[in-house]
């Protein structure tokens, strides 16, 4: 019993690290904290919807595609919007995430295919199940949990290995020397948010068969908030490790307790973090030396 | 690299309404070192800031070879040859010195050209060589400042515009930074501005000067006029 709410409070958490990973990653770019980051995850859902339900794709392919689309949104939401709202004072910039987030919100209730009934499409992986160390293993969480562990791997060798990767962080530190590098940061930043996004999008991909895709199911994606912040709001291993400890602590909380404190679970653990240990559970820092 | 030719003609440029720099006119010749002596607030900043494109100056014009790089987006200045190493050592703090050296190269394509310079970039600053893995916040003032001019280099620019390289270090670290400086313009051919509060070092290395007032220029004098000018000692040579 333990064991499965622990595979289940793990692959719940592994959705919200991906989402709380982009948020993080946008938020350490460009000071933006993005609202309309579950609403993109919802795209992502969507998009699944379209390419793996409606179409037909081979479910691959079709995951690909769909994260390809939510990436490109993502892209275009920092092009089109954000880009130029950047340095105005911070609340406005909140709003225009949030209103980005309702108009998401909104289109999706009217695309044809859509709409705002729960649906959902097929994946390889229903209702199957392995045997993991003598126990039975839903495949669909098994997936969820892979999936996410081989993204941090890709995303840390990005980091860590790339060109591009290594000038995000750089822009990220220091705007102007990023820029006297060479480096055009906006166009950088459009390209991190094209990552956050993409990873939104994975999340909701892999959501979609447990929570069904509909409008509001971006709610899913606020949950990125109290893992972000519980790993100290921006760190990106904290907002991963954040996000499965929301996991586990909403999957625990409502076998053990009830749903009720189920949904309230991660928010109270938000209060505690900010009044407790307001740098997160891994809120270090490198002291600059002068 | 053969130093580029740097032409600045009747700027006007401030912060919103308040106007910092007056009609400021100054020329870099190819291969010189040239110092701007100023005091606090005088402008010093700005003007560099304005060559390289941080900011658009209201009036007036800075060409390079000829060729007017006002409007430039900032990004694309160091491709043209230009590079700034802003106030106050910015390093990427939690990079480390390669990947803080290698970034400097972004502008170039991307493969064997970085490497090759980063030889050369170490070869001038062989600390930085032995801090290779370190990060970047973790080093000395002394050793960030030598990193950011480093990285400054990797871009291999035509002109160099430093921006109180001496600020914070002690006298004889100043001595070597400004030696290194010397190198690099002499052995690399590269064109160098430095704006200094520090007259005494900048005019060992410099071979002319400008003073900047209240944001005016002087006309241009021979380092050695300015070592010896009674006004020059009083206000910036700290004795007098
Ligand atoms: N971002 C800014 N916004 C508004 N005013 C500014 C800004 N930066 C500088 N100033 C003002 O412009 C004037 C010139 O500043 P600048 O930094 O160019 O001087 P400086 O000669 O470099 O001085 P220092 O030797 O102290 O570095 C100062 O009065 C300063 O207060
Ligand atoms: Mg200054």
């Amino acid at each position: 019993m333990i064991a499965e709410l622990l595979l289940n409070g793990i692959a719940l958490g592994c959705v919200y690290s991906l989402i709380a990973l982009g948020f993080v990653l946008i938020f350490k770019a460009t000071g933006i904290v993005n609202f309309a980051q579950g609403d993109i995850m919802m795209l992502g859902s969507f998009f699944g919807l379209t390419t793996i339900g409606l179409w037909g794709m081979p479910y691959l392919l079709g995951f690909v595609c769909a994260v390809l689309a939510t990436a490109v949104c993502g892209y275009l939401f920092n092009r089109l919007l954000l880009q130029h709202v950047v340095g105005r004072p911070e609340f406005q910039i909140i709003m225009v995430t949030i209103g980005l987030g309702y108009i998401l919100r909104t289109i999706a209730g009217v695309v044809p295919g859509w709409g705002s009934l729960p649906q959902r499409f097929a994946t390889p992986f229903d209702g199957k199940v392995d045997v993991v160390f003598g126990m039975p293993v839903s495949q669909e969480r098994l997936v969820i949990v892979l999936v996410t562990a081989g993204l941090m791997v890709l995303l840390f060798l990005f980091f860590r290995f790339t060109r591009v990767g290594i000038a995000m962080q750089a822009a990220s530190q220091n705007k102007t020397a990023a820029t006297l590098v060479g480096i055009s940061v906006p166009g950088v930043n459009s390209l991190v948010w094209a990552l956050g996004a993409g990873m939104a999008g994975v999340a909701g991909i892999l959501i979609a068969p447990i929570t069904f895709v509909y409008p509001g199911v971006g709610y899913v994606g606020l949950l990125a908030f109290p893992a972000a912040v519980l790993g100290g709001f921006g760190s990106l291993p904290g907002a991963f490790v954040g996000g499965i400890v929301i996991g586990l602590l909403e999957v625990f909380s409502g076998f053990y307790l009830s749903e009720w404190v189920r949904n309230a679970a991660p928010y109270m653990a938000l209060l505690a973090v900010l009044f407790i240990r307001p740098s997160g559970l891994f809120g270090v820092r490198l002291q600059k030396k002068v | 690299m053969s130093g580029g030719r740097l032409l600045v003609d009747g700027l006007t440029a401030g912060y919103g309404r308040s106007s910092v720099l007056n009609d400021v006119s100054l020329e870099l010749d190819r291969g010189q070192v040239i110092a701007l002596l100023g005091a606090n607030g005088a402008g010093k900043t700005t003007l560099l800031r304005c060559i390289s494109g941080l900011i658009r100056p209201t009036r007036g014009s800075v060409s390079l070879e000829g060729a007017s790089i006002v409007g430039c987006a900032p990004h694309t200045l160091i491709r043209r040859g230009i590079a700034h190493v802003p106030e106050g050592r910015q390093p990427f703090p939690h990079l480390s010195v390669r990947e803080n050296l290698l970034m400097g190269a972004y502008s170039l394509p991307a493969g064997k050209a970085a490497t090759q310079v980063l030889d050369l970039v170490y070869h001038y600053f062989p600390i930085l060589k032995e801090r290779t893995r370190q990060l970047a916040g973790l080093l000395s003032g002394g050793e960030q400042q030598m990193l950011v001019i480093a990285r400054a280099l990797m871009g291999r620019p035509q002109i160099l515009l430093l921006d109180e390289p001496s600020l914070g270090l002690s006298p004889k670290l100043v001595g070597t930074v400004f030696s290194i400086i010397r190198r690099i313009n002499e052995e690399q051919q590269i064109s160098v501005l430095l704006v200094e509060q520090n007259a005494n070092a900048a005019l060992q290395v410099a071979t002319h000067g400008y003073l900047l007032e209240h944001g005016r220029a002087s006309r241009k004098f021979d380092a050695a006029e300015l070592l010896a000018s009674d006004e020059v000692r009083k206000s910036y040579l700290g004795h007098g």
